[in-house]
């Protein structure tokens, strides 16, 4: 047996320029972080400030810097299919088939897996556990491990550009493709391995939230005076931990019929990729609504903030989620009507599915009705809010369509289909998080993102959106499949240089995210917000000093009121220095948790490459790690009274040189709130 | 303070509607939306059905959405403000009663839908079929002509106005067989079969093809779909009768081997029961049909 299993020299991309160059722009990338670190002599903080942390906080800050570093990588990839595609009429463009293949599977993987659920997790970490006046999550080192293992299959992903090549199955692995016998090499095990490390950070994560949300409310908290985001948060927490371990059994058993020559999905000797196919989506379609009920719980708080007025039919909302993730578990087979299911089970799948489009219907005219009467003021999250409600409006028409058997008959595996999805994620997905990345980056920093430059992006992410996925409607109604690396249709060609043209202004707006991010931190001084009350907030949240303090609250907050940080200006609370503050706990940072990741990580790899003897050595290391950390009676320190003291009394000083409503200046501004005369 | 971009926002949502209407245009002569059969015709009525009823929600939001960001737009210090309007059971009822009705209307339509175009259901059992065997090959298609002991390779050709009942399986990757012009699509899967009904009602040649991503030949895996006059077809067949070659276990073995951008090829005689073999192939020979055809009432 040798000792590197398959890995070769051969394995390096040395083969083709492009191939290489990627590798290089991946090297060059981690090289150059390594060199910026040095550079400002910053390997201590990293390590013993960030990376060891137990911070839900600084956990979420790094989920979302994992998360827009894929979306750089799933944009290049977006931005060279659609290159390929609007010169690859009747000629075989720059990138040959097993390259192009690889390119589909790794632009639907990291945008799915590396991109939307770090984008989800990290805006969890951040806000939730303030919004709901706790203090940490529930269990502050399991955060820990889901945070490295989802880093760590990322990693995997990006590895895969260097040492040789990723999966040609798409995102999905659909065997008998995917198995041994029509995909020998190690791309698919690249993307299983990826897939399955995450895959349980994942679920490790829905557990912590969920557990957070029922056990860690502050007092009066009651279950419906809790914010929409946090509402959807405990649905997708629910989705997250049901869902997952079907994702997992499915690509374990992939991953048995690869490396050990099983037969649960193969061909022959009994196996059945119809198995596959029905595991798969039974994680799948939950998961869509496991991305898209947090981007919906950030809409929710959004339109109420910037409308100056009460979130409409709160209780309409909070029942439309509820109903939302039932119901996201009993349509899965909507992915496959053209199994060959009977007409009663495509007819079933079908109504189930259309009857998910009455929830979403009811919160779309909620949010509406949340601006009726009210005072908008357009800051970049409210105009992605706005683009938001207009745009997947059009994603829902072309979803209950795909949800009539018989139009799916023609629709299913075409572009349609593609420009079907991509209207719910991007709109819908991607401008939530993007919005809620904006809204809440002064409580992540201290500074608020850069106005002009956040508006620029809205623009181009609206109208490069329009222009690169209506064509793909239109493609769809033509015939054209999903996946083609070339074709000979003429009357393809011009709709596929629209969308291009549509990806390059995407690119522009992704541009513009990176300028305002750049611009941002050069006059984080004039950005500054003091009160850590940028927006005139409503949900506790607000109620923290911007960055929050390690423990959040000094003293927990009463909660009387739905909308609790508005009752408490109302009510003339807020911003109350207590008579005496009390000693915390609070969790020791730990470096076990990047250990672990680390060590699935080499594991991963070795999996990949067959290295069985390395494979072992990090499963033992993950054993001892755990059993080390699990043998440490005092992982916990207390913050003594002083301490409390001396941050909120800077916190104080603070908010006495910032009196004023930071929104006070806005045109739009309708007034503090005040306590009302009767009520 | 400059004035947000949203208040200039009409010229942005002319362009929007140029791009739209330009593709729009586009769409009109595309086969699922100018077919040339029934089945697509019927599922295109489908798709406009949904479409219209669905407008009765689409556009009060589209004029909501614009209406309310215009007029309740903060510095317009006319309009009325109630910032603690949070619940007003009419509207409640509207907004989950409105689209409620309208997935019912839809529930029974698509019911029935699915039905009807069920791609197993035979199209007119008055009229007997044109019976064929398809078979996905990484990456091409075979056709075997049951009746006419015939089989050819990429290209699909049969009377108009008979209607074609079509068995399909795989003899490797998942694939998915589709003629835009003539109707839906339906999986490819080894070991097992597949079928689907069609119906050209007028002569012409359109695009058929693998719609499931099967590998590196997948972009050229399509095939020409040809719907002829009896007596054309007729003289189709003799033209594969006499090109000589017989389709048996060695020459099916050397054409199963993957290969792209196959020309066409007939074969003058085919193995009987060629289809079944290859599904028994890899069932360890146990094959029972799977999935009788649904015959219409």
């Amino acid at each position: 047996m040798d000792i590197f299993g398959r890995l070769t020299i051969e394995s390096l991309p040395f083969y083709s320029l492009i191939a290489a160059s990627g590798a290089g722009v991946t090297v060059l990338g981690a090289l150059s972080v390594a060199a910026v670190i040095t550079y400002f002599g910053a390997w201590r903080l990293v390590l013993f400030d960030w990376v060891s942390s137990l911070d839900h906080k600084k956990i979420g800050i790094m989920y979302v810097m994992v998360a827009l570093v894929m979306l750089v990588r799933g944009f290049i990839d977006a931005a060279m299919m659609r290159s390929q595609q609007a010169i690859a009429f009747d000629s075989d463009g720059y990138l040959p088939p097993g390259h192009f293949d690889q390119i589909f599977s790794s632009h639907g993987t990291i945008m799915i897996f590396f991109m939307a659920m770090p984008f989800l997790a990290g805006l969890i970490n951040l806000i939730m556990p303030q919004q709901i006046g706790a203090r940490d999550v529930a269990f502050p080192f399991m955060n820990s491990i889901s945070l490295w293992l989802t880093t760590a299959g990322a990693g995997l992903v990006l590895v895969s550009l260097v040492i040789g090549k990723f999966s040609t199955a798409g995102w999905t692995g659909y065997p008998p493709f995917s198995g041994t016998e029509y995909n020998p090499g190690v791309g698919v095990d690249y993307w299983l391995w990826a897939v399955l490390i995450s895959g349980v950070g994942s679920t490790m994560s829905g557990i912590n939230f969920l557990v957070t949300i029922i056990k860690c409310r502050a007092p009066g908290m009651y279950l419906l005076r809790m914010p929409l985001f946090t509402w959807t948060i405990f649905v997708t927490s629910i989705l997250m931990i049901f869902a997952f371990p079907a994702l997992t059994v499915a690509c374990g058993m992939l991953a048995l019929d690869r490396t050990i020559g099983m037969h649960f999905f193969t061909n022959a000797m009994g196996g059945n990729m119809m198995n596959y196919i029905n595991l798969f989506w039974l994680w799948g379609h939950p998961e869509v609504y496991i991305l898209i009920l947090p981007a919906f719980g950030v809409f929710s708080e959004l339109v109420a903030t910037f409308s100056q007025k009460r979130l409409f039919g709160y209780i309409s909302l909070v029942l439309a989620t509820m109903a939302i993730g039932l119901l996201s578990f009993t349509v899965w087979l909507h992915h496959f009507f053209t199994m060959g299911s009977s007409a009663n089970v495509n007819s079933f799948f079908g109504v189930m599915t259309t009857i998910i489009s009455v929830p979403t219907g009811v919160k779309v005219f909620d949010w509406l009705l949340t601006m009726y009467r009210g005072r908008i003021i357009f800051k970049p999250p409210m105009l992605f809010t706005i683009a938001f409600l207009v745009t997947f409006v059009i994603g829902g028409i072309s979803g209950v369509l795909l949800a009539v058997p018989p139009v799916d008959y023609l629709m299913h595996n075409s572009t349609f289909l593609i420009a079907h999805f991509h209207n719910m994620i991007i709109p819908g997905v991607l401008f939530g998080y993007l919005a809620g990345y904006m809204f809440w980056f002064p409580k992540a920093f201290g500074f608020k993102l850069d106005e002009k430059w956040g508006t620029r992006s809205f623009w181009c992410w609206t109208i490069g959106f329009y222009v690169a996925f209506m064509p793909l409607y239109v493609l769809g109604l033509m015939g054209m499949p999903r996946r083609m690396e070339h074709y000979d249709i003429a009357a393809w060609q011009p709709h596929l240089i629209i969308a291009a043209i549509g990806a390059f202004i995407i690119l522009l707006g992704m541009i513009c995210l990176g300028v305002q991010l750049v611009v941002s931190i050069r006059d984080r001084k004039q950005l500054l917000d003091l009160t850590g009350d940028p927006w005139n907030g409503r949900s506790l949240e607000w109620a923290t000093s911007s960055p929050a303090a390690p423990y959040n609250f000094a003293i927990l907050p009463q909660v009387q009121s739905i909308d609790a940080w508005w009752d408490m200006k109302q009510r003339g609370v807020a911003y109350q220095r207590p008579d005496r503050y009390v000693p915390l706990t609070l969790p020791k940072n730990s470096l076990i948790g990047a250990f672990i990741g680390g060590a699935s990580f080499v594991f991963g790899f070795a999996m990949v490459w067959y290295i069985w003897w390395l494979a072992i050595l990090c499963l033992a290391a993950i054993a001892i790690a755990l059993i080390i950390r699990a043998s440490d009676d005092d992982p916990d320190y207390v913050m003594p009274a002083s301490t409390v003291q001396a941050i909120e009394d800077a916190r104080f000083d603070q908010l006495a040189k910032a009196p004023r409503n930071e929104m006070e200046d806005e045109p739009g501004f309708a007034g503090q709130p005040v306590p009302e005369a009767s009520t | 303070m400059r004035p947000p971009l949203a208040y200039r926002s009409h010229r942005v949502a002319l362009a929007f509607g140029l791009v739209l209407l330009c593709s729009g245009c586009g769409a009109l002569t595309s086969p699922d939306l100018d077919p040339s059969g029934p089945i697509t015709l019927a599922e295109r009525q489908l798709l406009f059905d949904a479409v219209s009823i669905m407008m009765i929600v689409v556009i009060p939001v589209f004029i909501m959405a614009a209406l309310f960001t215009w007029y309740y737009r903060g510095t317009n210090r006319d309009a009325r403000y109630t910032p603690n309007l949070a619940y007003y059971w009419p509207v409640e009822i509207l907004v989950w009663g409105v689209p409620a009705a309208i997935i019912v209307w839809l529930g029974f339509h698509l019911w029935g839908g699915a039905h009807k175009l069920d791609p197993y259901k035979a199209i007119d059992k008055s009229v007997e079929p044109l019976q064929i065997e398809a078979v996905a090959q990484d990456w091409k298609w075979l056709f075997i002509y049951p009746d006419q002991r015939i089989a050819v390779v990429n290209e699909l050709v049969f009377p108009s106005n008979t209607p074609l009942a079509i068995r399909i399986t795989s003899d490797t990757v998942m694939n998915s067989f589709m003629i835009p012009a003539l109707g839906g699509q339906i999986y490819a899967m080894a070991g097992m079969q597949t079928r689907l009904h069609l119906l050209s009602d007028k002569p012409g040649r359109f695009v058929g093809r693998n719609m499931q991503y099967s590998g590196r030949g997948f972009a050229d895996q399509q095939f020409d779909a040809i719907a002829t006059s009896k007596e054309e077809f007729d003289a189709w067949v003799a033209k594969a009768k006499a090109s000589g070659s017989a389709l048996d276990k060695d020459t099916y073995g050397e054409l199963a081997k993957p290969s792209t951008k196959v020309p066409v090829t007939y074969y003058s005689d085919v193995e009987p029961n060629l289809f079944d073999s290859i599904i028994a192939k890899w069932r360890e020979g146990d094959v029972t049909d799977p999935a009788p055809a649904v015959t219409p009432e």
